[in-house]
């Protein structure tokens, strides 16, 4: 019998089998022993009342099954989807309102322990959002700038304000299709509202709701954190950095950061580099202090920092195994309970800081951006402290790779063209001349029921063998980074000639790191821009363009998928569906969407299908948009030689620019 | 692969930007940071500095602080393994070089040292091209007939191919750029060497010795768009997709190349201009920075330039006949000296003329060249001279009498440019000489008709289905038809004089100049000719008829709203349309209320003296300071770029002897200042004018630069002599 893999990173395998030996239990044997409810799976369970839970199961499910109250299948498939937008996006905007409120504290005046970065930045946001910049205290910017964001929250008329940064022709499918979103909480009040006993029975009723609560998560909360930490942490550039179990370092004090704020773990790293610190770690026999990230707060800090990451979701309890963590600090979202179990067998700390994730067993040290430096003063020593009590017990593995990150919007903007020259027609030029012949964001969770990360591999690589240039945020750019694929080399080694050549002119890796899950908004704007520079599509919908998100396990993956789907991206989903119950809603979710977006969501849970839908979806477009037919290695846009009079045409045939 | 073009355009920046520090630091130590320094007769101060920041670098203190922009843009180089991205970063470079050098040859400027002298030859290159240049150049960039500019940085591998790469620049009308060296040795030299004419009349220039010179070719490329394009300096996406879409500049890199060149290439990359490498250089494919290829390579010297022209995307129709020798407007400025001459007509010294006539298409014989004269052939072969008639017969559907003088007008060009051939003057006070060469290369007399027949069919293609040249060689012969031309001559004067405004029912638009300033319009009436000098009423209307859509256009005068302005409602619709609604109205007579708008390419400019009550006229090339303290330069910078500035307003010199000559304003009694060489160029026309409005001496009393440079002075003068603006209506 084959050996079941439980993770596809050799790293990750190796300390799954070590705890194997050790008796140390993992998500990994869990999903093995808890095999998913086949029913709430895909969607055919409702428990919103307490007449029920009832299962919509049996022949003819779809037309024939009824809840107590009547609701058929659709029904409730639909209203588990709703659900499920909802809280994804109450995450997001959560996430994204605590950064406003840390904003709002530094232009106040509140705090010290936090600066603006990145005053261009918020210059920039300032001016999207009709906020006058020019000649103000930039205390005075950000706290209007903060302000106004606030207001995307309890908006109840009028429309979110990056609404406005999509193309014009997205915006009013929106509009004709009622699904501008308003304020973000009312959004997600209103699809909490209308999915409980007796409310919304109209599947497609109940899912266009769903794409606005959807909307108002990629354009709303989620945008606003992008945009807020860039404001607050800077813009991230390209910059170096190690992935891996491997980055622990035996002989320093190992400090994991590990959630999905910036806030702390920025603080913690600016402090752990002091002086003071470094002074007491020593005392306590370490070398020095290394901070090493997981999931999407490694992102962040990874982004800005360059600091090293274990990497995603299911490596939390497997960086602990390794027996070289101190602490593990925890903020918000994708923090397994288990580490605190798993933290027992090991010296390792775990501390929780947000008061909306606590774990029972850990130490409770709340965040609070008033007095930030403190707070992770007090966590780096507990860490410190805690050197001492490092036992040999641990898997010690050693791998790691280098990676290059660091591709916010305005720097995949200024790589083509430097500053004076920034702008995305090189890279919309190379899609038209078929060097690249799509863009795919692989993105989301990494997820123990599939061997973990393998999924992201094995799709990464095939797209850029394909010319597919390929963006990743969240674990999906963790998966790739821990396998070594965020190099520029990997373009030399493995990518398709064309790619290939657009790597190699900017000097790129295939796969661009463009940071945490809550910053897919990145793609949005880069779509929104690429639509505005000409030559593609005028709008989000119709690009050669798809999102996949192969190991999904958290309802902020389907929300971001929604707003993708709402935006005009196709989406695939690996993984059994959970509407695949019905019929109704899985044909509202792909075809209808698709008609009235030119976006869709798809699940699929072969690897080679999603390859071929995603493959498929990209050649639909180039042939809908006429540019040249994808052949590999067969590129180059036809010269269009310009005699005089030509040139006297150049104004005229010049179409308006759509800024961002 | 482009990592080694990127580290040698990062390295390079650094190192020019060093050098530029070294020598800034030099010249305030030396001159003060108070020393003030100009490029020789341009507005536009660093140029490329100012179009890109817009910071005005006016002294040797501002060189300092600009050179901090370059610093801003310096970067690391990328690591052999595991880089950053680059491509914007060495693009960044390219820029910061570009500051560099600008200032570094500023400073040479400064102590001489510029434009280079050749120590073993006494050769002086061009140096830094004078805003003067560009603007004569005006027409030519825009008419097709100076399609593209080529700069050729270091040396070809032969002196027979830099003569060859450069001959077929030539032929394709391409403005030729020459800097830098490769071992040693440069294209300025090869040709040199091979005693090929340099200069702006052949349209090879060399610019200096070093790859840095280059920067004097982008310094004229950027002014196109601060002078046509009427971009604001420091709106450096404006100017760089100018570059980019209107500005068909390609660089051949001939040999290896160092940093330098590679970081002058970065450079010159940001504005869009490729660069196509005779060496095995790694290559830049994808596009989008430049509209094709950044970085290409071609090693069959052969097809190089063809290579260039295609991967900046340029198109060019040439039209030779069929005559042993190279053909093309860059042979036009040639001279012949008498030592070189083979042999001559006219001028003086034989009796000479030539003579366009419209006639019934029967009467024609399509491509028919017919020499009389006895022994024609041997004389031809003996050389020396000779009397010579060229009658060219024209017949078409489309052919009206009024067309005749404009083919004949084209007789000049026709002749200049072929390689060995030189054509001056006009009708019946031209004069013809074939150099010896061009013998050598086997042209006949029949290559004259041959010339004629060929290019009036191309450039009249659609007006002229049939041509025949008949050239006369007995002087009674021409002596004959010499009076028969003489009186035809003289009708037409008649019939040109007759063309009024007031006469005709159409104007027409010249749109030639869209491809640079896109949203000038000309309106050409028949008694305002175009500002650049090059096209009148009548050359609009034939334009018309042989390319209906092409860059002039009928415009009804529609109805006539204000007789003393000249406004008229066909105009004012006509311009809203074409100018993008950049133009909402226009008045044709007046300089003060919605006046013409201008290109830049404009012959003469026209400005308000408020305190004088009256205007003074500066024509290009002049560069003496004018009473309203601005020179040319300076002036010209307030003008271009399709805006109307009431007040001031470019024109073509003849205008001013026009009847309609600011009628609306009061005409010429309100000129009050020109330069002395404008005065005596118009002389003989502009009498009429002024006795037409009672003031016979009325060019004695406006002053020149002999008389005075400054207002206060204009005003003593205008007093003294009683010149009637003075007491004449308000102006404003």
């Amino acid at each position: 019998m084959d050996k079941h893999i439980k993770s596809a990173n050799e790293a990750a395998e190796k300390i799954v089998e070590w705890g194997e030996e050790h008796k140390i239990e993992t998500c990994f044997e869990r999903a093995e022993k808890m095999k998913p409810c086949p029913i709430g799976a895909s969607g055919a369970c409702c428990k919103v009342c307490h007449m029920g839970p009832c299962r919509l199961v049996g022949k003819n499910a779809e037309t024939e099954a009824r809840g107590v109250c009547g609701a058929t299948l659709p029904t409730v498939a639909a209203r588990n989807m709703v659900r499920m937008i909802a809280a994804g996006t109450a995450c997001h905007g959560d996430h994204g309102r605590d950064m406003v409120f840390t904003l709002l504290a530094v232009a106040n005046g509140e705090t010290k322990d936090f600066q603006i970065k990145d005053v261009r930045k918020l210059y920039r946001i300032a001016g999207i959002l009709d906020i006058e910049f020019e000649g103000r205290p930039v205390n005075d910017v950000a706290k209007d700038v903060a302000t106004k964001l606030l207001e995307d929250y309890g908006r109840q008329r009028g429309e979110v304000n990056f609404i406005k940064r999509a193309p014009k022709k997205t915006q009013e499918r929106w509009k004709k299709w009622g699904i501008t979103p308003r304020g973000i909480d009312r959004e997600i009040a209103e699809a909490m509202d209308r999915t409980t006993i007796g409310m919304d029975a109209d599947p497609d009723s109940l899912l266009t709701q769903g794409l606005r609560a959807a909307l108002a998560n990629g354009w709303g909360g989620s945008m606003i954190s992008t945009e807020v930490t860039d404001i607050l942490f800077g813009t991230p550039m390209p910059i170096k950095a190690e992935a891996s179990l491997g980055i622990f370092k035996e002989n320093e004090v190992n400090l994991v950061i590990h959630g999905h704020e910036p806030s702390l773990a920025e603080t913690i790293v600016d402090v752990a580099s002091e002086p003071e610190m470094i002074v007491y770690a020593q005392s306590k026999g370490a070398k020095g202090i290394n901070i090493g990230g997981l999931c999407c707060t490694a992102n962040e800090v990874l982004m800005r920092r360059g600091i090293p990451t274990a990497g995603g979701f299911t490596n939390q309890e497997l960086a602990i195994m390794t027996g070289l963590v101190e602490a593990m600090v925890v903020d918000v979202q994708c923090i397994m309970p288990a580490i605190v179990e798993t933290s027992k067998k090991f010296h390792t700390k775990v501390i929780t800081t947000s008061e909306k994730a606590k774990i029972p067993g850990a130490t409770h040290i709340s965040f609070d951006e008033h007095k930030a430096r403190e707070i992770a003063k007090e966590i780096i020593k507990i860490a410190v402290d805690n050197f001492a009590n490092r036992k040999k017990e641990g898997s010690h593995v050693t791998e790691k790779y280098p990676v290059i990150a660091g591709f916010s919007h305005e720097y995949i903007e200024y790589m083509q063209g430097g500053r004076w020259r920034a702008s995305f027609r090189p890279l919309n030029d190379a899609i038209m001349a078929g060097r690249i012949r799509g863009v795919v964001g692989v993105v989301g969770c990494d997820n123990p029921r599939v061997p973990a990360t393998g999924t992201h591999k094995f799709l990464a690589m095939e797209l850029i063998k394909n010319d597919v240039l390929v963006i990743t945020t969240g674990c999906g750019s963790q998966a790739c980074g821990i396998a070594g694929y965020l190099t520029p080399e990997m373009a030399l080694d493995h990518a398709g000639p064309g790619l290939r050549e657009v790597c190699e002119a900017i000097g790129i890796p295939p796969v661009l790191h463009l940071g945490a899950c809550v910053d897919n908004t990145r793609i949005l704007t880069i779509a929104s821009a690429m639509a505005g520079e000409g030559g593609l599509s005028d709008e989000i919908g119709g690009m050669p363009a798809v999102g996949i998100a192969p190991e999904w396990m958290s309802e902020k993956a389907i929300a971001i998928g929604c707003y993708f789907a709402a935006s005009g991206v196709p989406v695939i989903f690996g993984g059994e569906s959970p509407v695949g119950s019905s019929e109704e809603v899985t044909r509202i979710m792909t075809d209808v969407w698709f008609e009235r977006f030119k976006g869709a969501m798809h699940f699929e849970p072969d690897p080679e299908k999603i390859l071929e839908l995603t493959l498929d979806y990209i050649d639909k477009a180039r042939a809908a948009l006429k540019l040249k037919k994808y052949e590999p290695g067969k590129f180059g846009a036809e010269r269009v030689l310009m005699d005089m009079a030509a040139r006297r045409e150049i104004e005229r045939a010049a179409k308006p620019h759509i800024g961002l | 692969m482009s990592k080694l073009i990127a580290s040698a355009a990062i390295r390079g920046a650094k190192g020019l930007v060093a050098q530029a520090e070294e020598l800034i630091e030099k010249a305030i130590a030396e001159k003060g940071k108070d020393f003030v320094f100009e490029f020789p007769d341009t507005a536009y101060y660093l140029p490329m500095i100012y179009a890109m920041t817009g910071f005005p670098v006016k002294t040797v203190g501002d060189m300092k602080a600009a050179l901090g922009f370059a610093k801003e843009l310096l970067h690391d180089e990328p690591e052999d393994n595991l880089w950053k991205p680059y491509l914007g970063e060495a693009l960044d470079s390219g820029m910061a070089t570009l500051f560099a050098e600008e200032i570094i040859l500023a400073i040479k400027y400064i102590y001489g040292l510029e434009p280079f002298k050749d120590p073993d030859t006494g050769y002086v290159y061009n140096g830094f091209i004078t805003d003067t240049i560009q603007r004569n150049l005006g027409i030519q960039l825009v008419d097709g007939t100076m399609p593209g500019f080529a700069a050729i940085i270091g040396a070809a591998p032969t002196d027979d191919i830099a003569v060859n790469i450069c001959r077929e620049l030539q032929e394709k009308n391409i403005l030729t750029f020459l800097s830098g060296q490769s071992n040693g040795d440069s294209v300025t030299k090869q040709l040199q060497r091979k005693g090929i004419e340099l200069g702006w009349d052949t349209r090879i220039v060399p610019l200096g010795p070093d790859t840095e010179h280059t920067l004097y070719a982008l310094d004229w490329a950027i002014r196109a768009s601060l002078i046509f394009g009427g971009k604001k300096a420091g709106d450096f996406k404006e100017h760089l997709k100018y570059q980019k879409d209107r500005v068909f500049a390609f660089a051949l890199a001939l040999g290896p190349l160092d940093d330098i060149k590679w970081t002058t290439g970065a450079g010159a990359i940001n504005m869009g201009f490729p660069a196509i490498c005779d060496t095995d250089v790694p290559v830049i494919h994808p596009t989008g920075v430049c509209i094709y290829e950044e970085v290409d390579k071609e090693f069959d010297h052969a097809k190089i330039v063809q290579k260039a022209i295609e991967v900046r995307g340029l198109k060019i129709i040439v039209e030779k006949p069929p005559i042993p020798v190279a053909y093309g407007p860059a042979f036009e400025g040639e001279r012949i000296r008498k030592e070189d001459m083979f042999i001559e007509f006219g001028g003086q010294r034989t009796p000479a003329f030539e003579w366009a006539r419209m006639r019934e298409l029967e009467e024609v014989e399509d491509g028919k060249i017919t020499i009389v004269g006895t022994n024609w052939q041997e004389r031809y072969e003996q050389g020396g001279q000779m009397p010579l008639g060229i009658v060219i017969d024209v017949a078409g559907r489309k052919m009206q009498k009024d067309f005749e003088s404009i083919i004949e007008r084209k007789v000049h060009h026709n002749i200049n440019e072929g390689q060995g051939l030189w054509h001056m003057g006009q009708r019946d006070v031209n004069w013809i000489r074939i150099s010896k060469a061009a013998k050598g290369s086997g042209v006949t007399l029949e290559d004259i008709g041959i010339i004629q027949a060929t290019m009036v069919k191309h450039r009249f293609k659609s007006i002229v289905d049939k041509v025949q040249v008949t050239l006369y060689t007995d002087e009674a012969d021409v002596n004959r038809l010499r009076d028969e031309a003489r009186a035809a001559y003289k009708e037409r004067d008649h019939r040109l004089g007759a063309l009024t405004d007031d006469a005709v029912d159409t104007f027409y638009s010249c749109l030639l100049c869209q491809s640079f300033a896109p949203a000038h319009v000309c309106v050409i009436t028949p008694e305002r000719l175009g500002l650049c000098g090059a096209y009148n009423w009548l050359d609009g209307k034939a334009a018309y008829e042989i390319d209906p859509t092409g860059g002039n256009q009928p415009v009804p005068k529609g109805e006539l709203l204000d007789p003393k302005f000249g406004r008229y409602t066909g105009v004012d619709d006509y311009l809203k349309k074409a100018s993008g609604g950049a133009v909402e109205t226009l008045n044709l007579y007046t300089i003060m209320e919605n006046p013409m708008t201008s290109c830049g390419c404009f012959e003469c400019i026209v400005a308000i003296i408020p305190e004088a009550n009256g205007v003074m006229i500066v024509n290009r090339g002049a560069t003496m300071m004018t009473p309203i303290g601005m020179k040319f330069s300076t002036l010209a910078g307030t003008v271009g770029g399709g805006a109307q500035t009431p007040g001031f307003m470019g024109i073509g010199v003849n205008f001013i002897t026009s009847k309609k000559f600011l009628s609306g304003d009061g005409g010429v009694k309100r000129i009050v200042w020109m330069p002395k060489a404008l005065k005596e160029r118009i002389a003989e026309d502009f009498k009429r004018n002024a006795e037409d409005a009672g003031i016979p001496d009325l060019l004695d009393k406006i002053a020149d630069e002999t008389i005075c440079e400054d207002s206060e002075k204009l005003l003593e003068y205008l007093s003294s002599v009683g010149h009637p603006a003075l007491e004449m209506d308000p102006m404003i």
